[in-house]
């Protein structure tokens, strides 16, 4: 008698391991194919690309200006949100800075007031110079900038993922 | 109609179980105080409602999530009521289950044996937290957008991991299509099952272990004898909780939702300003105003401490919340007899209203684009300060500087500002700057120095 009650004791115990072993497999093995799916916008590596801002001709030397640029990662029903903007500065013949309209303090977009030559984030009052350096308020460094070449007569920036500070 | 009953009753169990719960005894001396639990749960349940109704109509694609909106506001039948009823059923539930997490922390209810209902109720503040800021941003405006950025940017302040997390939250590179729909999800279907099951689990423990008896000075809790006591308490003079307890929970959650949909009716949502647009960069980015105080503190940390802030802060407050009833789950529940309690609850309301109040007005964000300087101010000008006046204006002095009540607030009033430096000083901080004033020796040219000088000297 004991002997069988032994036995049942020991088949419920394997029954158990098996139940939950097999359960927490699948779950594992599912999980696999969703995560990945949901994480692959990390893994897959950025897509950068040149963008033509316009021909130099068009931008006269010691201003910055606002030039909007297409993201080349977006989907194709991104709509708006798919352009980003950069501010252009031309400092010399050939010489361009492209700078991120993102704030180094926490990424509010900056306006330049030209009359100023300042850069102004108006979420918590980061102030910068012409060249991106910080004037005053909150930001930890100066504005990023983005790669820039001149090609045919046209500058050219290179896009980049979001600058996370 | 009884046969009927019967036949349902005795299938579902309705006598034999549910009954039991609805019924089951709580302290006969349960006061108002006790209604905010399920006022919490009936917001909730309105958010749910009005939600699904949202999204019959509401497409979350990025040029089509806005245009729907507008939709529903304007010219759906009586969308902007339902939207309303969703937006101020935000703001109410957020209202609600803190004043219910404050009640429950102040009457020591946390204590043996309701521990573990503790930690399900922090799980779920932080998930309503957490719906609170993912729905912010499906209206996918210009504060939505900047707002995901700016939640980004934080995250990317963790050491190691931040880019990962930062870009994990953004669903990609930049803010885009993926963005949007990846937060719609999470706030329609990832969050509210999470939701769902915690409450399951919270109302559970709620039937286990009891409605929690007044606190009682000089009655601390004990764990060897509590439970016994509880229900000693219960069995001679419990009253059942329906409807002998319930109806004030009814009439607050009546009460409430009247209050709601009034504001839905006469006030409306909010409204909608600008499509969220990535080139427009005339925008003053804000939060709703439950996150404004974070908001206000972010503006007025020490440069130094902010990534300490940003990381630790929450963390630390998380991990604060999750060790009440780990420090003190037994002794003295009454709050005439806890100061500590008295003093933490006291000390961060106050704390926190005065910084939503702060990041209301938001001194430190300069005025884009202020106003011209008022004629009583520039009437009396001629020759040096009169071209002074312009150049403060054209400088960008204005965005910053308050002259007769026009102008940003981020520096000093400078309205008398005649009085209280001499030209000399004047031109010092101008050309040097200063905390967070620029230098403006290499921007300004020497005329428009003399002039700005003169126009200042004379502002007595």
């Amino acid at each position: 008698m004991n002997k069988s009650m032994d036995r049942r004791e020991a088949i419920r115990t394997l029954l158990n391991i098996f139940c939950i072993g097999m359960g927490a497999l699948s779950a594992a093995i599912v999980s696999v194919p969703i995560l990945a799916y949901l994480f692959s916008p990390l893994i897959k590596p950025p897509k950068e690309v040149w963008r033509t801002l316009g021909s130099i001709d068009t931008f006269q030397q010691g201003k910055t200006v606002e030039v909007a640029i297409e993201d080349p990662s977006t989907l194709p029903w991104a709509g708006q949100t798919a352009k980003t903007a950069v501010w252009v500065r031309r400092t010399g013949a050939s010489d361009f800075i492209v700078f991120a309209i993102t704030c180094t303090h926490l990424g509010c977009p900056v306006n330049w007031e030209d009359g100023a030559q300042l850069f102004l984030c108006p979420c918590h009052g980061g102030v910068y110079y012409a060249d991106g350096t910080v004037a005053g308020g909150p930001p930890p460094r100066p504005l990023f900038r983005y790669e820039t070449r001149i090609q045919d007569g046209s500058v050219q920036v290179k896009t980049r993922k979001l600058p996370i500070g | 109609m009884k046969r009927a009953w019967r036949w349902i009753d005795e299938r579902l169990g309705w006598t034999k179980y549910i009954s039991k719960v609805v019924l089951h005894p709580v302290p006969p001396n349960v006061n108002w105080w006790y209604v905010f639990g399920s006022a919490t749960l009936v917001a909730f349940i309105v958010q749910v409602v009005t939600g699904v109704a949202l999204a019959f109509t509401y497409v979350p694609a990025p040029n089509s999530a806005f245009d729907s909106l507008q939709f529903i506001s304007h010219q759906a039948t009586l969308g902007s009521v339902v939207r309303g009823i969703h937006y101020w059923g935000a703001s109410a539930m957020v209202i609600l289950i803190t004043i219910h997490m404050i009640r429950v922390f102040t009457m020591g209810s946390y204590k043996y044996p309701r521990e573990m209902n503790w930690l399900v109720g922090v799980g779920l503040f932080l998930l309503t937290l957490g719906m609170a800021f993912t729905g912010q941003l499906l209206r996918w405006d210009q504060d939505a957008y900047w707002a995901i950025v700016v939640g980004a940017e934080q995250a990317g302040r963790v050491p190691l991991i931040g880019g990962f997390l930062a870009h994990t939250l953004v669903a990609g590179n930049t803010v885009g299509g993926a963005t949007l729909t990846r937060f719609y999800a999470t706030h329609v279907f990832l969050f509210p099952a999470l939701i769902f099951m915690f409450v399951g689990l919270h109302l559970y423990l709620v039937v286990v272990h009891g409605i929690s008896e007044p606190p009682v000075s000089g009655h601390p809790v004990e764990p060897e004898t509590y439970v016994e006591e509880y229900n000693e308490l219960i069995d001679k003079k419990g009253i059942p909780f329906w409807p002998d307890a319930a109806w004030r929970d009814v009439i607050a959650a009546v009460a409430i939702g009247a209050i709601v949909l009034a504001l839905a009716i006469y006030v409306g949502p909010k409204e909608l300003a600008q499509p969220a647009d990535p080139t427009l960069l005339k925008v003053y980015p804000r939060p709703d105003w439950y996150f404004l105080w974070y908001f206000a503190i972010l503006a007025l940390l020490p440069r130094w401490s902010e990534s300490w802030f940003i990381v630790g802060a929450p963390v630390l407050g998380i991990l604060a919340l999750i060790a009440v009833p780990f420090i003190s789950n037994r002794g003295e529940r009454s709050p005439a007899r806890r100061p500590w309690t008295i003093a933490i609850v006291v000390i961060s309301i106050v704390a926190i209203s005065v910084l939503i109040r702060v990041g209301e007005q938001a001194p430190w964000s300069p005025q884009l684009s202020p106003p011209p300087l008022p004629a009583s101010v520039t009437q009396p000008l001629q020759g040096s300060a009169l071209a002074g006046s312009v150049v403060f204006q054209n400088a960008g002095c204005h965005s910053c500087h308050t002259i007769a009540g026009t102008g940003g607030n981020r520096g000093p009033n400078l309205t008398h500002i005649g009085r209280a430096l001499s030209g000399p000083q004047l031109t010092t901080r101008i050309l040097n700057g200063g905390y967070n004033m620029p230098a403006y020796g290499t921007i300004l040219k020497p005329d428009d120095v003399n002039n700005l000088i003169a126009f200042l000297s004379q502002l007595k």
